[in-house]
């Protein structure tokens, strides 16, 4: 039951953040681009707040997978980074934590750009 | 035709059809929260396999980004996002196709001015007002420290 | 000898023929309504290039070569090449001519070019500058798309108001002598701009366009609505559509029963999920060289008046804040 109710607030959680994006793409004329901005820039406000971790504890996935989450672990690093190496860190905090997810990024897609075909979207 | 921009305006918003919110809002609820579940389940199993906490998570989004990355090879998340919307934009994987889908379309440019200058034509503002915020929390959180 | 009659309409008293044309077309659109008006179809929209530009540019290739063979026309017997597209620069005609020794004119005026292209022809043949001259545009989706919006890959949704860039290519031949159809007048488009700023819907960027060359050319020429069996306006969609059928009827014309639109013919849009229809240099010019241009020379259609419509954007500028400007050129293209 624990077990359950752990996907399900990861589902709810995760999904209203989706959902509030959604009306922000219907109801608004914001760009996907300009959506990602609010939601990286909410994730750091919120983490560096005190916030986001709670919910984070609460939803896991539902928190940390969608871009907010990004922004919280952003935070983080920066919180963590500035505790050990002062000013410093608030240079090297941000981007040792969004490592994993920017590497990933950059690599995938440059073995997935020399892997695959352009697509034409006739199908 | 005499008309303001103004009444043109209003003309306009008259023809156009809304969006059907009663099916995009339910579509980007139920994909979004399918991803994080997904999410969820790979931490469960990460931390399962003896990670800790923080390692879980960052292996967590790099599966997350692999996979997107691999739907956007074989041209299939475009057509999930079609109906997720904002459920397949929002969580991380969105990321990774907004990373990796220029990657591919631009590589008839090379991969120097191709691929790897329009990786970040999407992600790109992303990446530079996260780590600006994240710098300006650094400097406030060091200003608070000296201040103790 | 062609004469300016007023305010941008010229008069084309030789009435040149189109004596002959042709259209090419991509997998979608070879799946649609019109799937039978076509002379070639691309089941690969790359047609075996490496690059969607080049694509573009074959596509135009094969409507012009089709158009020349089915003319029994020569490369040589073309005086003038009047073509236009989408792309910077205009890149996928020059391209596409580049291998002919034709006199070259590139032309752009966005999804109007068609129209353009095919009032110049008319105009050099009629005042007797060119004994054959073409008109050739075409557009093509992936080449559209990411030059103006997205990688075609990334996941976005477009709204219910976007429209979809055909991949497709006209080519119309104009001749002083030879069947119908004819041309017999053609009003030139002024640059209209109602402050639209949403290039996710050109339709209504471009209406007022089309709403005033049409009243200009109907004003102009002393007919009225009734003159003629089709109105077919290029590429204004549902919403451009049903805006340009209220402004008339403000003015208490009411064309709606004449009006129909190349953005609307070349899709099924229930089916075919192209939004508010279809756009494109290659929409109007694929459904005028494959569709009207044959009916008008069965007899099933008497005089049409060409309307193509373009919206003048380009990303920089709207990235700017600037509104979209549209233009519209007409051409009435007659069996008589």
């Amino acid at each position: 039951m624990e077990m359950f109710m752990e996907y399900f607030w990861a589902f709810v959680i995760g999904g209203g953040f989706c959902l509030i994006g959604q009306l922000l793409i219907d109801l608004t004329k914001l760009t996907p681009a300009r959506i990602l901005v609010i939601y990286v820039i909410a994730g750091v406000v919120l983490g560096g707040c005190g916030v986001y971790k709670p919910l984070v504890d609460f939803a896991g996935a539902g928190a940390t997978v969608p871009l907010t989450g990004f922004g919280y672990a952003l935070a983080e690093g920066v919180k963590t980074a500035v505790q050990e190496d002062g000013l410093l860190g608030a240079f090297t905090g941000g981007f040792t934590a969004g490592a994993a997810g920017l590497t990933a990024a950059v690599v995938f897609g440059l073995i997935v750009a020399r892997c695959f075909k352009r697509g034409d979207k006739m199908s | 035709m005499k008309m303001t921009n103004t009444e043109y305006d209003e003309l306009t918003k008259k023809h156009s059809p809304n969006t059907k919110l009663y099916l995009t809002l339910p579509k980007a609820f139920v994909i979004g929260g399918l991803i994080c579940c997904l999410g969820q389940a790979l931490f469960n199993l990460y931390t399962y396999l003896g990670m800790t906490e923080m390692n879980a998570r960052s292996v967590t989004s790099i599966t997350l980004i692999f996979f997107s990355a691999l739907l956007t090879g074989l041209k299939l998340y475009d057509k999930i996002a079609k109906h997720g919307g904002a459920g397949t934009l929002v969580p991380i994987t969105g990321f990774a196709n907004s990373v990796v889908s220029p990657a591919l379309e631009f590589k008839t440019e090379g991969f120097i001015l191709g691929t790897a200058a329009k990786m970040f034509i999407i992600a790109g503002p992303v990446i530079v007002y996260g780590i600006v915020t994240s710098v300006l929390y650094g400097i406030i959180l060091y200003i608070f420290q000296i201040m103790q | 000898m062609s004469n300016l009659i007023k305010d941008g309409t010229i008069n084309l008293p030789t009435s040149p023929s189109i004596a002959s044309y042709a259209a090419a077309a991509g997998k979608k659109e070879g799946e649609g309504p019109l799937a039978n008006c076509f002379d070639y179809i691309a089941d690969d929209v790359s047609l075996g290039e490496n690059s969607w530009e080049k694509s573009e540019s074959k596509l135009q290739q094969y409507a012009f070569t089709n158009a020349l063979s089915k003319g029994n026309f020569s490369e040589t017997d073309i005086d003038f090449l009047f073509a236009g597209d989408l792309l910077n620069q205009c890149v996928a005609s020059a391209y596409g001519a580049r291998d002919t020794s034709i006199p070259f004119f590139g032309l752009f005026g966005a999804c109007s070019t068609m129209a353009e292209s095919l009032s110049l022809a008319s105009i050099f043949v009629d005042s007797g500058t060119a004994i054959n001259a073409a008109a050739v545009t075409s557009s093509h989706f992936c080449s559209a798309e990411r030059q103006f919006r997205l990688p075609v890959n990334y996941g976005g949704q477009r709204t219910p108001t976007a429209q979809w860039t055909a991949t497709a290519a006209g080519c119309a031949i104009v001749s002083p002598h030879g069947a119908p159809p004819y041309v017999k007048a053609v009003t030139v488009g002024k640059i209209k701009d109602m402050g639209v700023t949403d290039a996710n819907n050109m339709g209504a960027a471009m209406a007022t366009a089309a709403y005033d060359t049409i009243s200009r050319h109907l004003a102009n020429t002393e007919q009225s609505v009734d003159s003629f069996d089709l109105i077919l306006t290029g590429d204004l969609g549902q919403v451009g559509s049903d805006i340009l059928i209220e402004l008339f009827q403000k003015d208490n014309v009411d064309i709606s029963d004449k009006h129909n639109d190349c953005g609307l013919m070349l899709y099924d849009l229930k089916k075919q999920d192209v939004h508010a229809g279809g756009s494109g240099c290659g929409c109007s010019a694929s459904v005028l060289c494959g569709h009207i241009l044959p009916e008008i020379a069965k007899g099933n259609l008497k005089n049409v008046l060409f309307a193509a419509t373009g919206a003048l954007m380009s990303p920089t500028i709207v990235q700017q804040g600037e509104s979209i400007p549209g233009i519209s050129h007409a051409v009435h293209i007659s069996a008589f």
